[in-house]
């Protein structure tokens, strides 16, 4: 965990019910993407979030749910979009990553393994479905820019790989 | 070193981001196979959002109320300032390909050193950049590797695409004035001193790939300087055409 995130425990309930909107059974919080949230003076809560891509279209969303949310809850919510420090898939929580397996979609390894990967060695990836080791790299870009495509050459799915970033 | 320096420092920059990003979105839905269509489309994205974030920047640094969307989409194409490459067209897949190697090994190479930066904001966007530039190189040296050393007809392609695209690499070493002054306050980068290594790496990879490296000694320039090939003008019609006609248009 290259920094830990800076939440406020009366908000942290509210925050970790926000789905992400393109991975639904993935909270905000198990991602990563939520850095900071501060509750102020005058039910004034402050959130900072991170992409976890520049271009990643759900952000937008994201800032919105958090904002209706924290709404309902009868904070005022001020979300805002951070750069620095960028973020890395070793945000994403244990619970997180288990999650995302079940969902189908195989969660980021260790960040050395794809560190091999860029520099043109052998990564392997077990399928989320079959846990067979034996899958190849299809593409490496899927659905959305922060997946892989791999194929199962044992069960012959095709399945998501969440890419590290680190 | 003022807020305009600064301005026209990202310009230099990000319009490659967004030129590129265009070009290559016209592919979404036209891809040669689905995962390459795919692959395409999410680099364009990721350079869509980059330029997002160094035009916000921009807006911010200006003394007018202006927001990212004006920067995109309301200059005329004098003032846009990427390098001729990038404006290039999709002639063909070898051409995407190609178009995408010399431009991803210099990216990233130029945010290596944006990375150290004086200036937080560029370090920020150069850092979170990099990561996803990484994918982008891998992807096209991949393919052409694959292209150069694949059938008679690929490599054909392939090379008459490095041959034709050849004259737009100088370019991107082709420093302005204002680009020498952000770069001596250690905001900005001296590209001059990436040329070697940038030649070094895709001439290894062109070798890699069979393919002969051309003996041009011409080079084309201008875009640095707002003077574009007649492919920039159709561009930025298709590109600025909603908020032309329907000016301050929102979603």
């Amino acid at each position: 965990m290259t920094q830990e995130a800076d939440i406020d425990i009366e908000l942290y309930d509210i925050l970790k019910s926000v789905p992400d909107p393109e991975i639904p059974v993935l909270s905000i919080i198990d991602l990563g993407v939520v850095r900071s949230a501060k509750l102020l003076p005058n039910h004034v809560a402050k959130v900072e979030i991170t992409p976890t891509y520049s271009g990643c279209p759900a952000m937008d969303v994201i800032g919105d749910d958090i904002k209706t949310e924290l709404q309902n809850h009868g904070y005022t919510p001020q979300v805002k979009l951070i750069l620095s420090p960028a973020w890395t898939t070793d945000w994403m929580t244990e619970e997180g990553k288990q999650a995302l397996k079940d969902y189908g979609i195989a969660p980021p390894m260790d960040a050395t393994s794809d560190k091999d990967a860029l520099l043109g060695n052998k990564r392997v990836i077990p399928c989320p479905q079959c846990e067979s080791k034996n899958t190849r790299l299809v593409s490496q870009f899927a659905s959305t820019a922060c997946k892989a495509m791999f194929k199962c050459e044992d069960c012959e799915e095709t399945f998501d790989y969440f890419k590290c970033l680190i | 070193m003022t807020n305009d320096n600064l301005i026209h420092y990202i310009y230099g920059i990000a319009d490659n981001s967004l030129i590129l990003g265009q070009r290559i979105s016209e592919l979404c839905g036209h891809g040669p196979t689905l995962e390459t269509d795919i692959a395409l489309t999410n680099i364009a994205l990721d350079l869509l959002g980059q330029t997002r974030s160094y035009y916000k920047y921009v807006a911010e640094l200006s003394p007018k109320d202006i927001s990212e969307d004006d920067v995109a989409f309301l200059r005329t194409e004098r003032e846009y300032k990427n390098v001729l490459l990038v404006e290039q067209p999709n002639t063909d897949f070898a051409y995407v390909i190609v178009r995408q190697y010399f431009f991803d090994v210099f990216h990233f190479m130029l945010l290596k050193e944006l990375e150290n930066s004086k200036n937080v904001n560029f370090q920020a966007i150069a850092k979170k950049s990099l990561k996803e530039v990484s994918y982008h190189k891998r992807f096209s040296g991949d393919w052409l590797k694959r292209l150069g050393d694949g059938t008679e007809e690929s490599k054909l392609k392939a090379q008459q695409a490095v041959n034709d695209l050849w004259v737009y690499t100088d370019e991107l070493f082709h420093m302005t004035a204002n680009d020498k002054k952000v770069a001596e306050a250690g905001y900005g980068v001296d590209t001059t001193t990436l040329k070697v290594p940038y030649y070094e790496t895709i001439t290894a990879l062109l070798k890699e790939a069979t393919l002969d490296i051309p003996d041009t000694k011409y080079f084309q320039k201008g875009g640095k300087n707002g003077i574009h090939t007649e492919h920039m003008g159709y561009i930025l019609s298709d590109m600025q055409y909603m908020q032309r006609t329907y000016p301050d248009m929102k979603w």
